[in-house]
C-alpha cells in the first residue's frame, strides 16, 4: 500500500487508506465495470463530461472547486473519467474556512495524494487575523469572509478564468435559475436579471480579461441522482455521511457535532453520544446532523426516499432570510 | 411527504425522461401550474412548504392560500414583480417517468430566456388564459417552438375556474389555436383544459369538467412518446478536445452527436476530407464495442491525421455539408439590433468562426406569422438570414440534425450571446470538401467586413475642414457596421513619424510612410480615412500607386485660402504671416490642387455634415459599401 495515513493508524484510517488506494487503482488499471450504469445516470454523466471537456478546451486557466462533500466527490470522479487517460487538465481548489470537520481534511489530503492530483488550499488569513469565526461572528459574517471573500481572493490570486462548482439546480430556488456557464463580473458578482441565453449545448465561453465564468457541470443532477451514482460507481465519500456514534450537542432544536474543543459548552454541559450522520457537509458549527441508523449507502438512499425535509434544511447559512442564496451569489458566492 | 411519493420516486422510469417547458403569455399561470404539479406530486419538502406559506402570506396571496408560483420564481426581482424573468429548471419523477421541466417567462422582454428553455425540450406546454384566448405571445412562443423544432405541443387552456369550466369557451380557444398552428408541422398538438390554481385536471381528471373525456395534464405527460431523433440520424462525432497524455496515446474526445459508431468503422474528417478508421472507443470504464448518440467517449484512429477541436468525424458515405454560406432562421436576442455586415463570432458545435449576416431575407411578422421585408432584426425578432463565415464550417440542416445544425452568434466586443440560428439550407451549389486550410486573404477579410477596403484621402489647406468632415464620415460608416480607422497628423507624427520634421524631404517621407500604413489597413479590410494637407500631387499619386484601382479615393476639401485663413482654428496662419512658421502651405509653400479628384467638396461653405453625406453617398454608389454577397466569394484555397 502506498502512502501512509495522516493520523495514527486507527482501524478507521487504515480502512479509509485501503478504500482510497483501491479507488485510485481503478484509474490506473481500468478493470472495466461489472454492470452497466443505469440509463438515467449515464445520460447525466455524459452531459457533465461534455461540459468539463468544453471548459478544458475553451479556457486558459480553469480550476475545479473541491469542497470534500458528496457533490464534489461526484465532480472529481467525473473529471477523472472525462479526460482519461489524461489526468484532469486543471488543479483543484479547496477554500478552507478552518472550521471543517477534521475527518473531511483527512479525507481530502489522502484522496488527492492517492490520485496524484494538484490540490490548492486557500485560507483567508486576514479573516483569521480579524478573529472571524462562526460562533462569535455569526454564520452570515463567517460565510461572507471565510467563504465568499476567501474564494474571490483565491481566484484572483491564481488568475483562474473558469471555476467548476458542484451546485445543483434542485438545491435551492435561485440555483434553479442559474445557467450552467454562469458569467461573473470582475468583482465576481452574478447578475441574475441579465444572464446570457444558453441554448442547446452551445455554451458561450467568451469574456473580457478579468471576468470569469463559474461552471456547474452537475446542474441537472438531483440529490437522489448523486446518491445513486455514488452507489453504482462505488465512489468513496467522507464517512461522516454514514451513521456512527458521535459526540453531539443540541442548539436551537438541531443537533451539532462537537468536532474539536472549539465548541463553546454551557457550564456543566457535556457532549452526548448519538447515532448521527450528515446530509451535507460544511463547517461543523453550521451543519446540523440528523439522527439516523443508516450506516451504509443503501440505508442512506432508503432514508432519503422517505425524508420530509430538504437537504439544505441542515445548513444554517441558508436560513438567514429568504433570497439569501441569491444575495450571496450576487456577492460572489458559488 | 408520504410514502406514496416514494414508491413513485423509486419506480423505474420506464418511459424514459421527458424534458418539457411551460410557455405562453405573461400571467397565464405557467409558474403556478408547475408549482401545483410539484406540490400535488408531493415533491415539496416540509421546510420548503413552511417557507412557501410564510412567503405567500407576506405577499398577500389570494384568500390566505398558497401562491404556487413562488416555488418557481426564485429570484428576488421576480417575487417583487410577480413575474418570471428567467427560466427555472425543476426535476420530478412519477411512477412512470422522470421529468425535467423548464418554467419560462411569458413577458416579451425575456423571450430569449424562453428560447433557452425551448432549445432542449421534447414538448412544450403552451398555456392560455381562458378569459383572454390566443394572444400575441401565444403566437410568438408557438412559432419559437416550431423554429427550434420542439416536436409536440400541449395546449393547456388554464384558469377554467374563471370561465365557469365552460366547454364552449374551451372549444372556441382550441379552434382559434389550431387554425394558427396548423401549418407549423408539429407532431401533435394536444389541448387540455385545466385550472392550475385549483388543481383541476392537473394530476387527475376533474369532477368540475365532466364533459372532458381526455386525460389530465400529468396523465398525458406520463404517457406521451418521446423519440430520440439523434439515434436515427447519420453519425456525427464533433471533436471537443484532443486527448494526448503522452506520446503513445492520441485520442479525440467528444460526445457522439448522432448515429452510432464502432471500432473498425471508416471515418472521414468533414472539413479536410482526410480518412481513417476507428481503432478503439475508449472510456475510463474500458473500451467499448459500440457507442451511440449521447455517449461521451474518446476515439483512437488507425492513422495519424490532422484533427483538432471543431472537426466533425462522419461516415464517408453520409457527410455533412461543408460551406461558407448558408441560409438560416435567426432569433435575435439582444437589445442592439442585428447589423448586417458586422462580424460576429459564430459557435456551432465545437466550431468557432467569424461570420457576418450578409443579408436579412425577411423577418417574421408575428401577427400574421408571414414573412415581411426587413433590413435588420430587432430584439426578439425572427427572420431568415444569409450567413457568411470566414472559414468553411461543417453542418447539417437543423431539421435533419438539431446537434449539428444549430449555432449561436456572439458579439465580439461585449461577448454577449446575441442570436440563435437554425440552418435551413446551404447557399453553395456543391458540397465541397475543402482540402486545405484557406489563406486568409484580402478578399476573405473584405467578405467578413461586409464592405470593400478603401482609403479616403482628404487633402486641402490647413483649416479647410478635412478632419472635421473625415470624422463625421467615420462616424456614419461605423454606425453602418463598417470597420474604419483614421490616420491624421496627431497619430502619425507622434509615433511612427516622430523623427520627421517639416523639410520638403521629410514631408515626402511622412506621406510615404502614411501611404504604407494605409496600405496595410486596406489589406486588413478596413476603410481608412487619412486627413493630411499633402500639398504635392506627386506624393498623393505615389500613395494611389500603392493601392489597387478603386481603393484610393481622393477627396479634395476645397476651401479658399481666404476662408481657411479667416477660420485659422489653431492660429497657425497668423504665426505664418508673422514669419514664426516657415514652409507653411498656402503662405510660404505651394498647394497643388488635385487635377481629377474622386470627390471635390466646396467646403468654404455649407454644413460639414452635408459634405460627409456626400462622401458616404459616393462610397455607396462606387460599391465600397456593397454587402459581402456582392464581393467575390470564390477565392483561392
Ligand atoms: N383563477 C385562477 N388564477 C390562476 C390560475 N393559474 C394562475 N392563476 C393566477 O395568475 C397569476 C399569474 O400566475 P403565474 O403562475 O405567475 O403566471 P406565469 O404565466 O408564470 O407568468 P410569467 O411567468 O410572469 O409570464 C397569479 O396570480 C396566479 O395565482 C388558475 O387556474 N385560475
Ligand atoms: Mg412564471
Amino acid at each position: 500500500m502506498s502512502g501512509s495515513s495522516l493520523l495514527g493508524a486507527t482501524p478507521a484510517t487504515v480502512a479509509l487508506d485501503a478504500s482510497l488506494e483501491a479507488y485510485a487503482r481503478r484509474f490506473r488499471d481500468r478493470p472495466g465495470r461489472a454492470k452497466p450504469l443505469s440509463p438515467q445516470l449515464r445520460r447525466l454523466e455524459a452531459e457533465s463530461i461534455f461540459i468539463m471537456r468544453e471548459v478544458a478546451a475553451s479556457f486558459e486557466k480553469p480550476v475545479m472547486l473541491y469542497s470534500i462533500g458528496k457533490d464534489s466527490s461526484v465532480m472529481l470522479h467525473l473529471a477523472l473519467k472525462a479526460f482519461w487517460p489524461s489526468p484532469p487538465p486543471f488543479p483543484f481548489l479547496h477554500v478552507d474556512t478552518t472550521w471543517k470537520f477534521s475527518e473531511m481534511i483527512v479525507f481530502r489530503d489522502l484522496i488527492m495524494k492517492k490520485l496524484g492530483l494538484n490540490l490548492l488550499v486557500h485560507v483567508n488569513e486576514e479573516g483569521l487575523r480579524r478573529g472571524i469565526n462562526p460562533y462569535a461572528s455569526g454564520s452570515g459574517l463567517h460565510t461572507q469572509v471565510m467563504k465568499t471573500e476567501s474564494l474571490r481572493q483565491a481566484l484572483d490570486a491564481h488568475g483562474f478564468d473558469a471555476a467548476f462548482g458542484g451546485a445543483r439546480r434542485d438545491e435551492e430556488k435561485s440555483r434553479a435559475k442559474e445557467r450552467i456557464f454562469s458569467f461573473r463580473s470582475q468583482s465576481h458578482g452574478w447578475d441574475p436579471k441579465n444572464q446570457r441565453p444558453e441554448l442547446w449545448t452551445l455554451y458561450n465561453t467568451r469574456k473580457a480579461p478579468g471576468e470569469s465564468i463559474r461552471v456547474f457541470p452537475i446542474s441537472n443532477w438531483t440529490e437522489l441522482d448523486i446518491w445513486s451514482y455514488l452507489a453504482e460507481e462505488e465512489i468513496p465519500i467522507v464517512p461522516l455521511y454514514f451513521s456512527a456514534q458521535r459526540p453531539t450537542i443540541e442548539r436551537g432544536g438541531q443537533i451539532f457535532m462537537v468536532d474539536d474543543d472549539r465548541t463553546p459548552l454551557a457550564p456543566g454541559e457535556a457532549p452526548q453520544m448519538r447515532g448521527v450522520r450528515f446530509r451535507t457537509l460544511g463547517c461543523y458549527p453550521l451543519t446540523a446532523a440528523v439522527e439516523s441508523p443508516a450506516a451504509d449507502i443503501d440505508a442512506v438512499i432508503a432514508e432519503m426516499l422517505t425524508a420530509t425535509t430538504s437537504e439544505r434544511s441542515g445548513r444554517l447559512i441558508d436560513h438567514d432570510e429568504s433570497g439569501s442564496m441569491e444575495k450571496k451569489k450576487r456577492e460572489g458566492y458559488f | 411527504m408520504t410514502s406514496a411519493l416514494n414508491a413513485r420516486h423509486l419506480a423505474s422510469a420506464d418511459k424514459g425522461l421527458l424534458r418539457f417547458i411551460t410557455c405562453g403569455s405573461v400571467d397565464d399561470g405557467k409558474s403556478t401550474l408547475i408549482g401545483r404539479l410539484l406540490y400535488d406530486t408531493r415533491l415539496i419538502f416540509e421546510d420548503q412548504l413552511a417557507s412557501l406559506q410564510m412567503e405567500s402570506a407576506r405577499r398577500g396571496a389570494r384568500g390566505g392560500g398558497i401562491d404556487f408560483s413562488l416555488l418557481l420564481d426564485g429570484l428576488e426581482a421576480e417575487r417583487e414583480q410577480g413575474i418570471t424573468i428567467d427560466v427555472a429548471y425543476r426535476f420530478f419523477a412519477t411512477g412512470r417517468r422522470k421529468f425535467i421541466v423548464a418554467d419560462t417567462p411569458g413577458h416579451e422582454q425575456y423571450t430569449r430566456n424562453m428560447a433557452t428553455g425551448a432549445s432542449t425540450a421534447d414538448l412544450a406546454v403552451i398555456l392560455i388564459d381562458a378569459r383572454k384566448g390566443v394572444l400575441v405571445q401565444t403566437r410568438r412562443h408557438t412559432f419559437i417552438n416550431h423554429l427550434l423544432g420542439v416536436p409536440r405541443i400541449v395546449l393547456a387552456v388554464n384558469k377554467m375556474d374563471l370561465v365557469g369550466y365552460s366547454q364552449a369557451r374551451f372549444e372556441e380557444i382550441v379552434a382559434d389555436y389550431m387554425a394558427m398552428a396548423a401549418g407549423l408541422g408539429f407532431k401533435s398538438v394536444t389541448p387540455i383544459p385545466l385550472s392550475a390554481l385549483e388543481g383541476e385536471n392537473v394530476i387527475a381528471p376533474s369532477a368540475l369538467m365532466p364533459w372532458w373525456t381526455g386525460e389530465s395534464l400529468l396523465g398525458f405527460l406520463e404517457e406521451v412518446e418521446v423519440e430520440d431523433a439523434r439515434l436515427a440520424s447519420a453519425m456525427r462525432f464533433p471533436v471537443q478536445w484532443v486527448n494526448r497524455p503522452h506520446l503513445d496515446f492520441r485520442g479525440f474526445s467528444g460526445t457522439l452527436a448522432s448515429g452510432a459508431l464502432a471500432p473498425g468503422d471508416p471515418v472521414v474528417v468533414a472539413r479536410s476530407g482526410k480518412t481513417s478508421k476507428i481503432r478503439a472507443v475508449v472510456t475510463a470504464d474500458g473500451d467499448l464495442d459500440r457507442a451511440e448518440a449521447g455517449d461521451a467517449v474518446t476515439l483512437v484512429l488507425e492513422h495519424e491525421i490532422d484533427i483538432s477541436r471543431g472537426d466533425i468525424l462522419c461516415a464517408p458515405s453520409a457527410r455533412p455539408t461543408v460551406a461558407r454560406q448558408f441560409l438560416s432562421h435567426v432569433l435575435w436576442m439582444h437589445e442592439d439590433e442585428l447589423q448586417p455586415g458586422r462580424p460576429y463570432l459564430l459557435k456551432m458545435g465545437a466550431q468557432s468562426v467569424q461570420a457576418v449576416v450578409s443579408a436579412v431575407r425577411h423577418r417574421l411578422d408575428i401577427n400574421t406569422l408571414s414573412p415581411a421585408p426587413a433590413e435588420t432584426l430587432e430584439l426578439n425578432g425572427m427572420g431568415l438570414c444569409e450567413i457568411t463565415t470566414l472559414q468553411p464550417v461543417a453542418f447539417d440542416r437543423y431539421r435533419d440534425n438539431r446537434e449539428t445544425g444549430a449555432f449561436i452568434l456572439i458579439d465580439r466586443f461585449s461577448h454577449q450571446t446575441v442570436a440563435a440560428g437554425m440552418v435551413e439550407a446551404s447557399l453553395q451549389k456543391a458540397t465541397h470538401v475543402y482540402s486545405q486550410a484557406m489563406d486568409v486573404s484580402k478578399p476573405a477579410r473584405s467578405v467578413l467586413k461586409g464592405h470593400k477596403p478603401a482609403v479616403l484621402w482628404f487633402t486641402g489647406l490647413s483649416g479647410a475642414g478635412k478632419s472635421t468632415i473625415a470624422s463625421l464620415v467615420e462616424r456614419r460608416l461605423s454606425l453602418m457596421g463598417a470597420h474604419t480607422y483614421s490616420l491624421d497628423g496627431d497619430n502619425m507624427r507622434q509615433g511612427l513619424n516622430k523623427d520627421l520634421g517639416f523639410s520638403d524631404a521629410d514631408r515626402v517621407e511622412n506621406i510615404r510612410r502614411i501611404g504604407e500604413v494605409a496600405r496595410l489597413f486596406v489589406d486588413a479590410g478596413l476603410i481608412v480615412t487619412a486627413s493630411f494637407i499633402s500639398p504635392f500631387r506627386a506624393e498623393r499619386d505615389m500613395v494611389r500607386s500603392l493601392l489597387e484601382p478603386g481603393e484610393f479615393i481622393e477627396i479634395f476639401v476645397d476651401t479658399p485660402l481666404s476662408v481657411a485663413e479667416q477660420r485659422d482654428p489653431k492660429g497657425l496662419y497668423r504665426r505664418a504671416r508673422a514669419g514664426e512658421i516657415g514652409n507653411f502651405t498656402g503662405i510660404s509653400s505651394p498647394y497643388e490642387p488635385p487635377v481629377d479628384p474622386e470627390i471635390r467638396l466646396l467646403a468654404g461653405e455649407g454644413d460639414p455634415a452635408a459634405h460627409a453625406a456626400t462622401v458616404v453617398e459616393y462610397l455607396r454608389i462606387a460599391g465600397v459599401l456593397a454587402r459581402a454577397e456582392d464581393a467575390p466569394l470564390e477565392f483561392s484555397i
